[in-house]
């Protein structure tokens, strides 16, 4: 190493200013004491104004945010009196139908705190609660950036963070769901055995892993638990900050409208009105919840008794978000006819067995799950956009892509509906058979049906847009002209309103671009297939010229009337 | 502030019309529309009116925080009072609903009735700067240079052997997960049923005389040697396994028998196991009219005239058949285990 100099790229009155600075006021004086030890100050100079655009369709990722603070809140205090635990124990507490059964130390802890603990049955209600929202308001908070296109580029890997995030959400539903251990639940634990079991070659294997020996043993719970209350939520907590500090990067993005344009952003500054509005906000989550769980009860775990491998209850449900797994065992049939299909693998060891009713149902999970995932990429792939978006998309103005996540929807919800195939069936006296096969038609109608009329619903709207943009709204008054027609008046609206109608891209049909040897492959032909079902049927965004076309034929605006920008923005185009 | 921060609530437009992005758009950005002052702007009686508006809200909340304290003290839970129990969580809940609520609607309406409500505009910062690229790429590069190892691929294929290698213990840790001294999937094929065993009810224990059943009943019952298994896992385990249904069905409604099956009835009463083919659930619906069995998870619908078939959902396969037959006192016994593994299908099932 050749010696280096002391001398400083700074300047020694840089060094000592932190010394000497004398704060005025005593906001300076905290602010000055903090930023001399850890800094801080430039943070705050920077977030302290920093704006973000407001719209009620933003609020659901601050509501899934929050319930989570609210599960950790309410989740904390249940530890403590919780015992995962599945030694057998006689259950003595306050509710007196169990007493003297016997029962895992899980169970009758959970007991204790419903009946024994004060104010534990509303902490629990709570927390049963604020699982759902999180998941509940995550989904509404996903649909939002699917269809309103939040998730192209820059933000593709902040989606993969949320859909990680979704995923998570559902993991610790389910391991937080087993916990209690009661019939309920148990049952739910002996379905995902069923499911583990028929994963070809490695799955009863994991079925042994996870429950420590044959299903149920009494490892499983305080293997939940563990997952439930440290892995899970620790790799929730480390996404959320990823996900944040993703969204600061990025900055939010907006709706389309006057003065918002890709390069900036509209909004209010976090200092004061969005601070107090998104904290308020907390305030208002946490009381929405509290009131549910006060007034509704959730998981009445007494009534179920111990986890017993012999009863079950007819008409339970899962949790909402576990719903579509269940109803898709539903839904796949084990024969066809009389063929059954399930088979055995003929094997020189003899023989493995294939429980196609069950594995057939991995296939719309993962592609539901893995499509959710990939979309930005496949949408980009489809469309041939690569360049970055900061304004939403309007749904109608997206048909093909607000079609397509329809489609999906009424998928989901085909799925999630047979859950219920039972309680449809007895609610509305139906034979619970019609019902499966009509969900099973559905399965396969629904996405279809919905593409199309979503599509042709999206293209009216649009229509619409270019009716009011070239002729106004309809006012509600009808004048006789001179020479006797009648006509109803249309009344211009502002350019303010109409820049939002006008301001959006509309792609064409892109044509298949052959490779570096000239041809045109199987992947690209598919492209453009694709891209075709995007964009053949187009309604166009109103032109300039048809604009001022549709100006000049107005019988009832004259210039005066007009606002004055956009006439003087028309006259510049002229010259 | 934003650079382009506007601080006269009265104006509110900061983009010029055809300021923005230059498009092929019908007009041109006509910038941001003017700012609408708010009744409380105006208005100090207004202003007021929404301060009293903010604070009553905060009342509310003052209100609801005595609420929960009254529910938490003033309630007395006796043991095992279901409806004291339930005025007192809703009165926790709603009184918390009026503390949280009280806050967080007065603080929004703070903000929305008296704080700033004109727009800001900010501009973007271009994401990245090709300057920075540049150097961060040169960076990287000059970092790998100064470790050689492109240089000496000894080095480099060396660490990739290792580094494949090193997170296998990692797996390998977790093999213990499961430390029965049965490991393996041959456990699956046996349960606690064998030639004698028998039949008890579910959960009273006693066994069952073939004359106890009447034609059309159903009755759960398990191997009278599971009370003998120790430990609460390994007995559930085990009856996870082993729990059946006894049916009694008039003789002549049974359906064909397969060759092999002749003596596994005794009179018209049928065994089967409870442990639904397609994921596990227990099958614990009987039609006594259909002579069908319905497992209410998932409605496999198994004909118990035709030897458990399956009639309708998803379920792949008939339920076992348990055989059984009487001893000599009259008692229901088995006459040797299942003939096949019980429950969900499994890849080792064969």
């Amino acid at each position: 190493m050749s010696s280096q100099s002391l001398e400083s790229k700074y300047t020694e009155e840089q060094y000592s200013e932190v010394d000497q600075y004398q704060p005025a006021t005593r906001t300076g004086k905290i602010a000055n004491y903090v930023d001399q030890r850890v800094g801080g100050t430039g943070m705050v100079r920077e977030f302290g104004r920093k704006v973000f655009p407001d719209h009620w369709t933003f609020m659901f990722g601050e509501v899934a945010l929050y319930s989570f603070v609210i599960t950790v809140i309410s989740g904390a205090f249940l530890t403590f009196w919780f015992d995962p635990s599945m030694a057998s124990t006689r259950y003595d507490g306050a509710y007196v139908p169990l007493q003297g059964v016997e029962m895992s130390t899980a169970y009758a802890t959970s007991l204790e705190l419903s009946f024994d603990v004060r104010g534990g049955l509303f902490m629990r209600q709570l927390h049963h609660w604020a699982a759902l929202m999180f998941i509940m308001a995550m989904a509404i908070h996903m649909l939002r950036v699917f269809f309103t296109g939040a998730f192209r580029k820059p933000r593709e890997l902040n989606w993969v963070v949320g859909c990680t995030l979704l995923l998570a959400g559902l993991g610790a539903g389910f391991t937080g769901y087993s916990l209690p251990d009661e019939v309920l639940s148990g049952n739910g634990l002996r379905i995902i055995d069923g499911m583990l079991k028929a994963i070809p070659v490695v799955g009863t294997y994991i079925s042994f892993f996870l429950f420590g020996g044959e299903f149920p043993g009494d490892e499983v719970i305080p293997r939940l638990y563990s997952l439930h209350i440290f892995i899970i939520p620790a790799v929730i907590l480390i996404l959320i900050a990823v996900h944040l500090f993703m969204v600061v990067t990025h900055k939010h993005t907006q709706y389309p409208g006057p003065g918002r344009t890709e390069r900036n952003v509209v909004g209010y500054p976090i200092g004061p009105v969005y601070a107090a509005k998104a904290g308020g906000f907390f305030f208002v989550v946490f009381g929405v919840l509290a009131l549910l769980a006060g007034t509704f009860q959730i998981n009445a775990l007494w009534n179920y008794g111990p986890y017993d491998p012999s009863p079950v209850q007819a008409g339970t449900q899962p949790d909402w978000y576990i719903g579509w797994f269940d109803g898709l065992l539903r839904l796949m049939p084990g024969y066809i006819g009389d063929i059954p299909l399930e088979f055995v693998l003929p094997t020189p060891w003899g023989g493995n067995s294939v429980a196609t009713p069950v594995l057939v149902t991995f296939i719309p999970i993962t592609a539901l799950l893995l499509g959710l995932f990939v979309w930005p990429w496949i949408e980009a792939w489809i469309t041939g956009d690569k360049k970055e978006h900061h304004i939403l998309d309007r749904p109608r103005n997206v048909p093909g892509r607000t079609a397509f996540g329809m489609a999906m929807m009424i998928w989901y919800f085909v799925m999630w509906a047979a859950a219920s195939s039972d309680l449809i069936a007895t609610h509305f006296s139906l034979s619970f058979n019609d019902v499966l096969i009509w969900l099973r038609v559905l399965f396969f109608a629904g996405p279809i049906l919905t593409f199309i009329i979503t599509k042709r619903i999206c293209l009216a709207l649009q229509r619409k847009d270019r009716e009011i943009v070239l002729h106004g709204n309809e006012a509600g008054v009808i004048e006789m002209l001179p020479h006797g027609e009648f006509r109803e008046k249309h009344t211009r609206v502002s350019d303010y309103e109409l820049y939002t109608l006008v301001s959006y891209e509309s792609p064409e049909v892109t044509a298949a671009r052959p490779n570096s040897r000239g041809k045109v492959g199987l992947l690209e032909k598919s492209r453009v297939t694709l891209n075709r079902t995007f964009f053949e049927d187009r309604v166009a965004p109103v032109s300039r010229e048809e604009y001022i076309e549709a100006l000049s034929h107005d019988d009832h605006g004259t210039a005066a009337e007009l606002p004055a920008g956009s006439v003087g923005a028309i006259e510049s185009k002229k010259n | 502030m934003g650079e382009h921060g506007n601080g006269d609530p009265s104006t509110g437009a900061v983009i010029k019309a055809g300021e923005g992005r230059s498009s092929g758009y019908a007009i041109d950005n006509p910038g941001l529309p003017p700012h609408r002052p708010r009744l409380a702007d105006a208005d100090e009686k207004a202003a007021k009116r929404a301060e009293r508006q903010v604070s009553a809200l905060f009342l509310i909340s003052i209100i609801g925080t005595v609420m929960f304290f009254v529910g938490y003290f003033a309630v007395g839970v006796t043991a095992g009072d279901l409806n004291m129990l339930r005025l007192q969580n809703t009165l926790l809940g709603v009184g918390v609903a009026f503390a949280m609520l009280g806050i967080g609607l007065g603080v929004v309406q703070w903000a929305r009735a008296l704080m700033p409500d004109h727009e800001v505009v900010e501009d973007r910062k271009p994401l990245r700067k090709e300057e920075d690229r540049a150097e961060a790429a040169q960076t990287v590069d000059e970092i790998l240079d100064e470790t050689q190892i492109k240089r000496r691929p000894l080095l480099r294929n060396t660490l990739i052997g290792a580094a494949l290698l090193a997170p296998l213990p990692a797996v390998v840790v977790f093999r213990d997960l499961d430390r029965s001294e049965d490991f393996g999937p041959e456990r699956m094929r046996h349960t606690l049923w064998t030639e004698g065993v028998r039949l008890v009810r579910d959960p009273t224990g006693t066994p069952i005389r073939a004359s106890d059943l009447t034609v059309g009943s159903a009755v759960h019952a398990i191997p009278e040697t599971l009370r003998e298994v120790s430990g609460h896992g390994d007995r559930l385990a085990e009856k996870a396994k082993a729990v059946v249904l006894l049916i009694r069905m008039n003789p002549d409604d049974f359906e064909a028998v397969t060759p092999g099956r002749e003596d596994w009835k005794h009179e018209g009463i049928i065994a089967c196991s409870k442990v639904c083919t397609h994921v596990g659930c227990p099958v614990a619906l009987y039609e006594r009219h259909t002579h069908h069995l319905l497992c209410p998870c998932h409605q496999s619908t198994f004909d118990a005239a035709a030897e458990f078939k399956v009639t309708f959902g998803p379920a792949g396969r008939p339920l076992p058949q348990l055989p059984i037959t009487v001893d000599d006192e009259g008692f229901l016994i088995a006459r040797s285990d299942f003939t096949e593994p019980v429950g969900p299908t499994y890849w080792e099932r064969g």
